[in-house]
């Protein structure tokens, strides 16, 4: 079981992370097409993260239940939080554009979508995809 | 003198073709869309060609600067196309429901060019 805690703190972080989550993934076997997806939902909320958090923790973790093997990634930072998350995760509006268009999309991309966001304290986001 | 880009721009006929071989990311992604218009501008193409077979993984970031670039040619009189986009990428665009608006797609480079000289053709009609 190999964990990663990734600090990201600047744009090439984004890239340099997604690389990393995509590397382990491939490690376990998840297929182009998942690799893809997986890349693409990291991307998503860690940019998130750089964007209106300044930055946050990503780790990556081979995780195991009684049938399969799968990748958990924990994207979390400190920033504002996000307000109207309901709409935010429907795709959001106009006014939240980027962030809503990033969540949503990550949540369709993914097996499990966890999200837990505090006003002006932070927010975490646990991600699963299961081979 | 002409924004340098990092991405080469290069003119093929009428038209222009850009194939970025690196991950677009911030900084770079303003460098590349201002050096792409001002190409369009001087050389006054009707037709720019994107190429993103290199390019692995599509988020929304990359989506909304194809889709600036696009909107802004289109004002210029410059039709784009997007082209080389991987199985992979194209379903998981289609998946997180994200739609490239104001650009053509197509399989590989010769179909874009077709695609730029019907272009061409119709408005010389």
């Amino acid at each position: 079981m190999t964990d990663y805690e990734i600090l990201v703190s600047t744009e090439m972080d984004i890239i340099a992370v997604r690389e990393k989550v995509r590397d382990v993934a491939k490690g376990l076997g998840f297929s182009i097409m998942d690799l893809t997806r997986i890349a693409t939902a990291v991307s998503e909320l860690v940019r998130n993260a750089f964007q209106y958090a300044g930055g946050g923790t990503v780790t990556i973790k081979t995780i195991q239940n009684l049938h399969r093997k799968g990748l958990e990634v924990i994207v979390d930072d400190h920033g504002p939080g996000i307000p109207e998350l309901d709409l935010a995760l429907k795709g959001g509006h106009s006014t939240s554009g980027g962030m809503g268009l990033g969540l949503a999309g990550a949540k369709k991309l993914m097996d499990d979508f966890f999200i837990d966001t505090k006003q002006n304290v932070g927010t975490t986001i646990v991600i699963r995809k299961w081979l | 003198m002409a924004t340098e880009s990092i991405i080469p721009i290069l003119k093929l006929d009428n038209f222009l073709i850009s194939s970025p071989q690196i991950a677009i990311h911030d900084r770079i992604a303003v460098q590349y869309k201002d050096a792409l218009l001002q190409k369009i501008a001087e050389t006054k193409s009707k037709g720019l060609i994107l190429d993103i077979s290199a390019i692995d993984v599509v988020d929304s970031f990359l989506v909304r600067v194809i889709s600036d670039v696009a909107s802004a040619a289109n004002v210029m009189g410059c039709h784009t196309v997007l082209t080389g986009m991987s199985p992979a990428v194209a379903i998981t665009l289609a998946e997180m429901d994200l739609q490239l608006k104001g650009v053509f797609t197509a399989l590989d480079i010769g179909k874009s060019m077709k695609i730029l000289q019907r272009e061409e053709m119709r408005l010389r009609d």
